[in-house]
């Protein structure tokens, strides 16, 4: 299991949780899950051509990252963060 | 007569919702709904009262729409937005950055809404609005490079920013988008062709395209649908069909007042009666009223002349700007007229433009504002 840092700009999908727990072997077979218990979040996040959007924030760890194809780890933690976006 | 009515405000940082009294004087506020979401659009479905669609997007997150049959309390979220199909090329391909426009469809397709996005491009919903699909027949078509020039855009991106279905006929439909002006479909989407001709661009070369002009806004003369009004960025038009070209009907504007602006109304029962609100487009292009002085325009036969209705506005420093999407009508008689400002104030007009009155203010930047008949 991954677990999964949710930010505030997507609790309303997660009934408020914070923290939550994903299943996959890359970013997007975790988001894929997300997805799936938590209709709707993933396209608010990744857009249709699987582009991260301009102003959301990926880290594995303490790594940021682009690619939906990086590889997961059982015990990695998967941080989605808002971006800075003006007022 | 006049009757109760709802307004639908949508703003850089939620929606609200006035609602009137029948002779709409007095006004209750419900709000904030999705306080800090930015909400492009809020539309009721004539075909089912109390049903609205919200066009919504936020700072952070990607764009989506959400459906009411509550008449605005509870909402569900589509579960598939409209989106482009996957493309191979992922750095060059299109992505939607929010829908600008959300449109019900014919009354006798119940469930089919349509929606115009930017970048320019058309989607449509045969659910009531829960999930989409991308309609090759514009966001495909061979021309699409052409009609929609990377560079071209508004300040929020370039737009398809209206959907006009002719109430006659499902299959016969207009759009007006911000890179190459109006375009007509006679087979329900499925071919565009450009329909421009006389409209200027006068920031293009040819001032006179094919395509390539900048349509604000399209409406019909609701009682007579081959009638066509346009707010354009270089003026004020009227087509009359089957007629292919648009008379420019700002030129019997006030001078000094000019013919500029974002959004044009059809007055729901006389044909040669429309309303405009003019800002000023000169020199770097203020989008502002002219002079400080906001006012509507009235013309009562057609665009051959027109006379101010200003009673009620701000005499003098009074800067307002209203986007394409905040000023529109009821259906009442007389008909009620309403606009809201990027300053957050909301304005009606009970008499047809007569005299003005705000009945809100303090709301965040006021980007559309609907009216519809209390359910």
């Amino acid at each position: 299991m991954i677990a999964v840092l949710i930010p505030s700009q997507l609790i309303s999908y997660t009934d408020g949780a914070t923290r939550v727990q994903a299943e996959g072997a890359t970013v997007e077979a975790a988001l894929d899950d997300l997805d799936r218990r938590y209709p709707g979040l993933k396209f608010r996040v990744i857009d249709e051509q699987d582009r991260v959007r301009r102003h959301m924030r990926l880290f594995v760890g303490c790594d940021e990252t682009r690619d939906l194809r990086r590889p997961l780890a059982p015990g990695d933690e998967l941080m989605i963060f808002g971006a800075l976006s003006g007022g | 007569m006049a009757q109760p009515v709802q307004l639908l405000v949508g703003t850089r940082k939620g929606a609200w919702i006035f609602r009137s009294d029948a002779e709409r004087r007095d006004w209750q506020v419900d709000g904030p709904h999705f306080l800090g979401a930015i909400i492009h659009h809020l539309v009721p479905d004539p075909r089912e009262p109390g049903v609205l669609l919200m066009s919504a997007s936020t700072g952070h997150l990607g764009p989506t729409i959400y459906r009411s049959e509550d008449n605005g309390r509870t909402w569900k979220e589509a579960s598939r937005p409209p989106a482009f199909p996957k493309a191979e090329d992922a750095e060059t391909a299109r992505s939607v950055s929010h829908t600008f426009w959300l449109e019900p469809g014919h009354a006798a397709e119940p469930g089919v809404w349509w929606a115009g996005t930017s970048p320019p491009a058309l989607f449509e919903s045969r659910d009531g609005g829960m999930s989409w699909e991308s309609v090759a027949g514009f966001n495909e078509n061979p021309m699409y490079k052409a009609w929609v020039p990377p560079e071209a855009g508004t300040p929020d991106g370039p737009l398809l920013n209206q959907i006009r279905v002719d109430p006659r006929d499902p299959a016969h439909m207009y759009i007006a988008t911000s890179t190459a002006g109006v375009f007509e479909s006679a087979d329900r989407a499925r071919s565009w062709r450009p329909l421009n001709q006389n409209v200027e661009a006068n920031f293009l070369p040819d001032p006179y395209p094919e395509f390539g002009q900048d349509a604000h806004y399209i409406n019909f003369a609701p009682a007579n649908p081959d009638r066509i009004w346009q707010q354009n960025h270089c003026g004020i038009y009227r087509l009359d069909r089957p007629g292919e070209r648009w008379e420019r009907i700002g030129k019997a504007m006030p001078q000094e007042i000019g013919d500029i602006g974002f959004t044009i109304l059809g007055h729901p029962t006389c044909t040669a009666t429309a309303w405009v609100f003019p800002m000023d487009g000169t020199e770097v292009w203020p989008r502002v009223s002219p002079g400080g002085r906001p006012a509507v325009y009235r013309t009562r036969d057609a665009g051959a002349s027109w006379e101010r209705q200003d009673q009620g506005f701000p005499r003098e420093q009074g800067w307002f700007t209203v986007k394409r999407q905040a000023f529109c009508n009821d259906a009442g008689a007389p008909c009620g007229l309403y606009l809201g400002t990027t300053g957050g104030e909301l304005w009606a007009s009970g008499d047809e433009g007569e005299s003005w009155r705000q009945i809100a203010a303090h709301l965040p930047e006021i980007y559309s504002v609907v009216a519809a008949p209390l359910p």
